[in-house]
């Protein structure tokens, strides 16, 4: 199943201005972590907090809405969200932990949680788990390519990046918009993410992303019990507007067709590396 | 087993530990197949309910036996255990008999057992070391090196001899480097959930009806993979294993599994301390691109609400 377990899945984006402002689609993340941030669901959420360079981010542990505000919108380069799981546990004490992460980190979270050998105290506390999808990401030098030379933008100027419509998009603060077709980005991804198997976060509790939907909104799942409950509750409090997913263009044959687009090549790819040598082969984390 | 009991009715009163009745262990896609609940321990506990006893004095069925066996080891590893406070109570309860623990059973020699958890290195010099590592072998049908030093030396590494009041020992090896191990759960010290988790799986592995086996096998897979894997950790395995074979993608989870701190993530890769590795091992195991098995993974909510259950915790 290249879409995972799903309870539920439509569009939605959140009912506040002020979320909406900065997101990058449908401000889902961010709405659903300050809900349950305000309702006790979590007690922080770990997210990608903004760095010390533009457009690479750093994780932190988000305890307020402000903090969440400030992580808001995609920065296409690698955030370690999952190396602040134990400290947000036995260093800030957090008893109900939220987290936000690319499809790879949901595994790593699972993995964690099922298989907590240096994870002491982080299985029983993860309260929600947010996947957001991801196709590819990039190095911090590998974007800053993209960028700089590709899009001839200064990193410093940029506002917005998003990928979307076979195009890599720069926004910058003066209005000007660059864009680039993706097979020019393609040779900046970073290797790891040539073997992954899941486009759409299979793992999370709740996921989401910006395809399938309309702009401005996001295609959310609703995967687990956990997810499903939590979910439910920011409906009922107004969090967000909602379209059944059936009712939007273009919706769910576009996530399931990018999923196995991802998944078939990433797939081959393994089989490649089985036999890249002479009678030889490179690992395969999987088996 | 007089001092376990003590422990147990300080932590919990004895009274209060037989209150709750004891849950099946929960399936992951069926519910347990008619025969196992009625042969479980919870009709014996009943009973030892209404005649007061101590629960310990009665034999109880199908449980698995555990020994936890002391080598060079800080006794951290059974601290780890211990930290799973009731928990423990529960598995001590229901699933195993701790038939062996120098720190908790009354019992000089190895017994035969199920299961050995084995803590520490071996001491090439201390002849009682090896001798009972070996013994432990012969006696356990399932080997586990719990932790780093078992597994792989961790911190014993470093010995050069000299210390008081024993300076002639200054060789540890791993136990694997002289009997065959079943099972590795690394780190410094292994996770008490992970523990917890270990044991309730050897559980089903032993005692489980087909399904349960079958998962359980599933499961403990990657652990004995690990232990076919070598008796020698590292952080630098995330640079050979994962970063040099194309696989890190940098999720930071090995960073936040270093029980020493000695990794960071810098633009997006790990970056090692050496000098402070003490090779225990968790980095390693812990990535989610050293081993990643989706026929478990994708049942993780299953299997988190089939652990809570067993441990008699909500979500069932
Ligand atoms: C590398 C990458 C690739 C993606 N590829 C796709 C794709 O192919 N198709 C698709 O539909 N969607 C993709 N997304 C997801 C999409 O860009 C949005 O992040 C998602 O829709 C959430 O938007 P939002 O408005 O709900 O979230 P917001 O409210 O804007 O919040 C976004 C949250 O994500 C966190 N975040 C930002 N960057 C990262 C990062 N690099 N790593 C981890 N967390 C981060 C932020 O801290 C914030 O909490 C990708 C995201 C990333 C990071
Ligand atoms: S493509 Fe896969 S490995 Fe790469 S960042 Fe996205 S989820 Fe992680
Ligand atoms: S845990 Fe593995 S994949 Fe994640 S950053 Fe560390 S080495 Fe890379
Ligand atoms: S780097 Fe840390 S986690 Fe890895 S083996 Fe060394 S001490 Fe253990």
């Amino acid at each position: 199943m290249v879409l995972g377990n799903y309870k539920t899945a439509l569009s939605a984006r959140s009912t506040d201005a002020d979320i909406l402002k900065c997101s990058q689609d449908g401000g889902v993340v961010t709405q659903l972590f300050a809900y349950a941030l305000e309702e006790g669901i979590i007690d922080g959420a770990i997210v990608a907090g903004p760095g010390d360079e533009p457009f690479k981010p750093e994780p932190v542990v988000a305890m307020s809405k402000e903090e969440l505000l400030a992580a808001r919108g995609t920065r296409y380069t690698i955030s370690p969200n999952m190396k602040l799981i134990k400290e947000a546990t036995r260093s800030y004490g957090l008893d109900k932990v939220g987290i936000v992460g690319t499809p790879c980190q949901m595994q790593a979270l699972r993995k964690a949680q099922l298989y907590p050998m240096g994870m002491r105290s982080v299985p029983d506390k993860i309260a929600l788990a947010i996947g957001i999808f991801c196709m590819e990401n990039f190095p911090y030098q590998g974007l800053e390519t993209i960028v700089e030379d590709h899009c001839n933008v200064k990193m410093e100027s940029a506002v917005k990046m998003d990928i979307g419509k076979g195009k890599f998009t720069v926004y910058t603060e003066r209005g000007a918009v660059s864009q680039i077709p993706l097979k020019e980005t393609h040779k900046y991804e970073q290797p790891g993410c040539h073997v992954c198997l899941d486009y759409v976060a299979n793992l999370s509790d709740i996921s989401t992303g910006s395809v399938g939907s309309p702009d401005g909104w996001s295609t959310v799942f609703v995967r687990t019990k956990k997810g499903d409950d939590i979910w439910s509750k920011a409906i009922t409090a107004g969090c967000f507007e909602t379209k059944d997913i059936a009712s939007v263009k273009p919706g769910l044959d576009l996530v399931t067709k990018l999923a196995t687009g991802k998944i078939d090549k990433n797939k081959k790819t393994l089989e490649e590396r089985a036999t890249f040598g002479v009678g030889k082969g490179l690992r395969n984390p999987y088996i | 087993m007089g001092l376990l009991s003590r422990l147990k009715e300080i932590f919990t009163g004895s009274q209060q530990a037989s209150e709750k009745k004891p849950e099946a262990v929960a399936d992951i896609k069926r519910p347990v197949t008619a025969s196992k609940p009625a042969k479980k321990p919870e009709d014996v506990k009943v009973e030892q309910k209404q005649d007061g006893k101590n629960k310990e004095d009665k034999p109880v069925v199908n449980k698995i036996t555990v020994g936890h066996v002391h080598m060079s080891g800080c006794t951290g590893c059974l601290v780890s255990l211990a930290d799973n406070y009731a928990g423990l109570f529960k598995i001590l309860d229901d699933y195993a008999d701790l038939v062996y623990c120098l720190t908790l059973a009354d019992v000089r020699h190895i017994p035969e057992m199920d299961v050995a958890l084995v803590e520490g290195s071996v001491c090439l010099q201390d002849e009682c070391s090896v001798r009972e590592i070996k013994e432990t072998r012969e006696k356990a049908k399932v080997v586990v090196a719990l932790g780093g030093c078992a597994a792989y030396g961790n911190i014993t590494r470093f010995c050069r001899g000299g210390q008081w009041n024993q300076p002639q020992q200054e060789s540890f090896v791993p136990i694997g480097d002289l009997i065959d191990v079943d099972l590795y759960l690394p780190s410094c010290p292994p996770g008490a959930e992970a523990i917890r988790n270990v044991c309730v799986m050897a559980y089903l592995l032993l005692q489980g009806n087909d399904d349960q086996k079958a998962l359980a096998a599933a499961y403990l897979k990657p652990l004995m993979d690990l232990a076919k894997r070598g008796t020698e950790a590292c952080g630098c395995d995330l640079m050979v294993d994962v970063i040099n074979q194309g696989l890190c993608m940098g999720c930071g989870t090995c960073a936040a599994s270093c029980p020493v701190r000695a990794i960071t993530i810098e633009y997006g890769r790990p970056n090692i301390n050496r000098d402070m590795c003490i090779k225990c091992g968790a980095c390693y195991a812990q990535c989610p691109r050293s081993f990643f098995n989706f026929d478990v993974m994708n049942q993780f909510e299953g299997i988190t609400e089939a652990i809570d259950g067993a441990m008699g915790k909500g979500g069932q």
